[in-house]
């Protein structure tokens, strides 16, 4: 099975430019490829072309040929192709259509009309490979982030499709259960010598496993398409804003060449590249962080929560943020990060405890003035957007604060320029990119000069340029005071950014304090779903001192964003 | 049935649960007694202009019949069928306003209110009380009340939610290209 | 979030154990039974017979207390709307009239209306333990090919397992929308109420485009996996139709038929004691 694409370009009806031109790409079978690109690169849009999305469900216009076995794409309807290539997308929560496991699973047999026994003999065989046979019976929101990706997978595996395209596979798991869905995908491989297609931006978490070809997509064209080994020494990552594999970043920082005959995708083969001597004549000694006198803006003394009948959410959580500091959040899917987030804002009411706010006691407020004081930034930014314009939307945060037109005036533009939205700020909110409405949402919440500001993943999602652009936008914000608390799954951007993090696990703080130290404890990583990043393999290869290390890395890795325009 | 594609299906099951939780959340109650302003009938409009006569007829129906089980234990099937009709009725003229192509118009709009006003009133104070009268044997006067008060409430209601909701649509439709960065 | 919904509830019980289409047939058509009569033997039989089946399902009465409680509510007050709007509509059924009490103005109370009331509140009560009985012994999962084996076309009966799949959902992007408004201190619970109108669409809006977005991608998942091709599909969730389903079902059918044979004996649907 093949999948051939020549001088193809594609258009889709609602745009004038073409998404994809002019793309020449061979797929053959049994390969595995991965395809990488910045938002709106139009890698999604390659791999709908491939499932037949594209033209069956986004119209447009058409040019040259996508072949697949040989057969031109556009006379293959969507259920043939489902028979020929199967799909997992993005978020396996809207993939999930049935009631049960058992019976999503079983979807494509269904439609196909497979008889009752037959149906269930191959959902369980199925259910057996991605290890979700105990859970047949299960509904969705029993299940682990990463039991929802396997349960999805099985639900593609039971049709025998030739290929398997996921589109970002990564994007919703957390850093173990990435790793367990990738040598998954690996293990299916190898035993069923089908042909993998991956999109995926996260592209050190993808390459745990072996891909033989990586390509590039830029702006609607192919910028490097061969061995991953190729690829990554060749700078395409670089000159795409994508972020490389760490340990790569620390071998252009030590002046390392990468070379393809160095395996630069194969992390432990490339670890015999690093000398230690002249990596420690380069630390660069950091000062650090004195530990501050700052008083504390938001604390939490012994705060429990549960819903009126399940067991307790949150137990006994005690922790302080100081004034002008960003603390992160991590832990597993379901330890109870959000809803610490929702009982800090008022969202929820805490059942015991205090929360106080620059010393005084809040635990009382309404939702509504805690929250002028408190602002929380949700992960969808759809479930905050009410207006139409970005002007409407952020003055419309203000709408309870009764200010005078002058003040409220003021406070608009002011918090526009700081958001970087002030030439959109006529612009309808459905015209932005997901990561600007974000914005938005940071706007109108900022607008209220809050004390203390939580994000609910702020970075889920986005490619290494808005993930930067949007850490760099919270770093000024925490350095004009703000008091920040963000909720993440990326280990590096805890690393990079944060004074101090708070491990939650199964409601409790199992740790919270400097960063570092938490990656020192490998079994409290474990039990909590979190993973050490290719830097600290790195450091333990060579036996130095990791802070000083990813400090030198992450110093570089600044100063090479600074040059993007 | 061929003609019912995917998308008309999965607006059907979303549609009805978001019909069943609005009209459980949403409901605003008006003081008077037994009414309420009903934004799932807002809802229901809406989605009739976007997806047409038989989603939005099954929406009402699935929906209703639905919400009544979970939270009251029975259908009330005289007024399940009201809900579905609404939909359908006002379906009807989706073709005509096309909001997905053309946008929305002033015409439209009075279009869109003359038809749900219709509708609703049939729905509303004939068809409900008809069937209130044949299956439970209630006395005329109290369900055409009934009828007449539920016709009021849910014709503003769909007249100023519904027309919002369907104006707020139309806007995210401009395109994008039109837009230029400001200093 | 402290609203209570009913839900299936699993239980060992013979009730239990027959399948989703049996038991959406027998609801059928005691509904229907139910709808067409008005004679009080008929409806004290139905009554009897669905507490009946309640005991077997062993259901406990408190699990489904809430809704039971809200419908005898709702009935009672019902029948107090009738009997204000029209004190004489038993007189006007049974064609006697016989006074109990003159009362005030046109508010007299006869023996026909306290009948008339008696039977009306027996209609409405008749049929909720049934069709409680039917929502919490059937597995949501069977619903749907339920429906289809009846003869409701899949893409339809599909889309009502759609409904359950999204309904806890909905609820959840509902509930963040509401807070993130309530954040602004926007609220639909208190205030005036033009106002709480013009707030609901604050809500309203941001959950339309959410759930545009779902349909869009679940629409698409669907179809990526083979979804609606064919005229017919398979239910993995449907059961063998066994002895005992047969069995039920010719019961209540019986039920029925005698129902209404005994409604329509005299061509009248009261049954007149007067």
């Amino acid at each position: 099975m093949t999948i051939q694409f020549n001088r193809f370009s594609f258009t889709y009806r609602s745009q004038s430019e073409p998404t994809l031109r002019d793309i020449n790409l061979t797929i053959e079978e049994g390969e595995r490829v991965l395809i990488v690109g910045p938002s709106g690169s139009g890698k999604s849009t390659l791999a709908q072309c491939i499932n037949g999305l594209i033209p069956f469900s986004y119209p447009g216009t058409w040019e040259g040929d996508v072949l697949i076995n040989g057969i031109d794409a556009r006379t293959l309807s969507l259920f043939d192709r489902s028979a020929l290539i199967g799909t997992v997308l993005q978020d396996p929560d809207t993939q999930f259509i049935g009631l049960s496991v058992g019976e999503d699973i079983a979807f494509a047999l269904e439609n196909k009309q497979i008889a009752r026994p037959e149906m269930h003999d191959t959902v369980e065989r199925v259910a057996r490979l991605t290890d979700v046979a105990h859970l047949l019976t299960h509904r969705l929101n029993d299940l682990s982030g990463g039991q929802r990706q396997r349960a999805a997978l099985g639900g593609v595996l039971v049709e025998d499709a030739n290929i398997l395209l996921f589109d970002e596979p990564l994007a919703n798991l957390d850093p173990l259960a990435g790793s367990e869905a990738m040598a998954l995908l690996d293990r299916l491989q190898r035993e069923t010598k089908r042909t993998l297609v991956v999109v995926e931006h996260r592209i050190e978490d993808v390459l745990s496993v072996p891909f033989d070809r990586m390509i590039v997509v830029v702006d609607g064209e192919i910028v490097a398409d061969g061995h991953p080994d190729d690829v990554l020494s060749d700078g395409s990552l670089t000159r795409a804003f994508l972020r490389e594999p760490l340990y790569l970043s620390a071998a252009r920082w030590a002046d390392i060449s990468i070379r393809p005959d160095d395996k630069p995708s194969q992390p432990e083969a490339f670890l015999d590249r690093f000398e230690r001597q002249p990596i420690v004549s380069r630390l660069t000694t950091q000062t650090l962080p004195v530990p501050s006198e700052a008083s504390p803006s938001l604390e939490l003394d012994h705060v429990s929560f549960r819903y009126q009948t399940d067991e307790t959410v949150l137990e006994e959580v005690s922790m302080r943020c100081e004034i002008g500091t960003l603390t992160t959040l991590v832990g597993q899917n379901g330890a109870g990060k959000s809803t610490l987030a929702k009982v800090l804002s008022g969202y929820q009411r805490v059942t015991s405890g205090q929360i106080r706010l620059n010393g005084t006691d809040v635990t009382k407020q309404s939702i509504a003035e805690r929250a002028t004081r408190i602002g929380f930034v949700l992960q969808n930014p759809n479930h905050m957007i009410s207006k139409q314009t970005v002007r409407e939307e952020v003055r419309y945060g203000m709408q309870a604060l009764a200010l005078d037109a002058d003040e409220e005036e003021r406070r608009l533009e002011e918090t526009l320029r700081r958001c970087g939205l002030y030439p959109f700020r006529n612009w309808p909110i459905q015209a932005l990119s997901f990561g600007q409405k974000k914005r938005v949402t940071i706007a109108s919440i900022l607008v209220r000069q809050p004390d203390v500001l939580i994000l609910d993943e702020p970075t889920a999602g986005q490619d290494y340029r808005h993930y930067s652009e949007m850490m760099d936008f919270l770093e000024r914000l925490k350095q004009d005071g703000m008091t920040l608390l963000i909720i993440t799954h990326d280990m590096h951007l805890v690393l990079e950014y944060s004074d101090q993090v708070c491990l939650l696990q199964a409601g409790r703080i199992r740790y919270a304090g400097e960063p570092f130290a938490l990656f020192a404890q490998e079994s409290l990583l474990r039990h909590a779903h979190l993973k050490q990043t290719s830097l600290f393999t790195v450091a333990q290869h060579l036996d130095i001192e990791v802070q000083p290390f990813l400090h030198s890395v992450i110093q570089a890795e600044r100063k090479e964003r600074s040059q993007w325009e | 049935m061929n003609t019912f594609t995917t998308k008309q299906i999965v607006a059907t099951g979303v549609g009805a649960a978001v019909f069943i939780i609005l009209s459980r959340f949403a409901a605003i109650p008006t003081g008077v007694p037994n009414t309420s302003i009903e934004t799932s009938y807002a809802f229901l409009a809406f989605m009739a202009i976007l997806f047409g006569p038989v989603t939005a007829g099954l929406i009402g129906l699935i929906g209703h019949a639905l919400k009544d089980a979970i939270l009251y234990g029975s259908p009330w099937w005289s007024w399940v069928i009201v809900s579905g009709f609404v939909g359908f009725g006002i379906g009807l003229v989706a073709r005509r306003i096309n909001i997905e192509a053309g946008g929305l118009t002033t015409k439209g709009i009075l279009l869109f209110n003359a038809t749900q006003a219709i509708v609703q009133a049939i729905g509303w104070i004939l068809i409900a009380p008809v069937l209130d009268i044949l299956i439970y044997a209630e006395p005329a006067n109290k369900v055409f009340v009934q009828g007449a008060v539920a016709a009021t409430s849910n014709i503003l209601t769909v007249g100023v939610i519904g027309t919002l909701l369907l104006v707020a649509y139309a806007n995210t439709r401009s395109k994008a290209g039109s837009l230029k960065r400001e200093a | 979030m402290g609203v209570e919904m009913l839900g299936y509830i699993e239980r060992p019980s013979p009730v239990h154990r027959l399948t989703g289409t049996t038991k959406l047939i027998g609801f059928l058509l005691w509904t229907t039974a139910t709808m067409f009569t008005y004679d009080t033997r008929v409806l004290l039989l139905l009554g009897l017979a669905s507490i009946g089946l309640f005991l077997v399902s062993r259901i406990r009465f408190r699990e489904v207390r809430f809704v039971l409680v809200f419908t005898a509510l709702f009935v009672l007050i019902n029948a107090f709307a009738v009997y204000l709007f029209e004190p004489e509509q038993g007189v006007v059924i049974y064609g006697t009239r016989h006074v109990l009490w003159e009362g005030i103005g046109r508010f007299t109370l006869t023996a026909e209306q306290l009948f008339y009331l008696f039977n009306l509140i027996l209609k409405y009560s008749v049929i909720v333990p049934v069709a409680v009985l039917f929502l919490v012994t059937t597995h949501p999962t069977e619903f749907a090919s339920s429906l289809n084996r009846i003869g409701v076309p899949y893409k339809v009966a599909f889309a009502v397992s759609l409904a359950l799949r999204y309904i806890p959902d909905v609820q959840q992007d509902f509930r963040t929308i509401a807070d993130a408004q309530e954040a602004r201190g926007v609220t639909v619970t208190h205030g005036p109420l033009l106002k709480r109108a013009k707030h609901s669409l604050n809500i309203l809006l941001p959950l339309l485009f959410t759930s545009l977005e779902r349909i869009e991608t679940v629409s698409n998942a669907m179809d990526l996996r083979g979804f609606g091709a064919e005229r017919k599909r398979t239910w993995y969730n449907q059961r063998p139709m066994t002895r005992a389903d047969y069995l039920a079902i010719g019961l209540v059918l019986l039920l029925t038929i005698f129902s209404f044979s005994v409604t329509f004996y005299d061509g009248s649907r009261f049954y007149n004691p007067f």
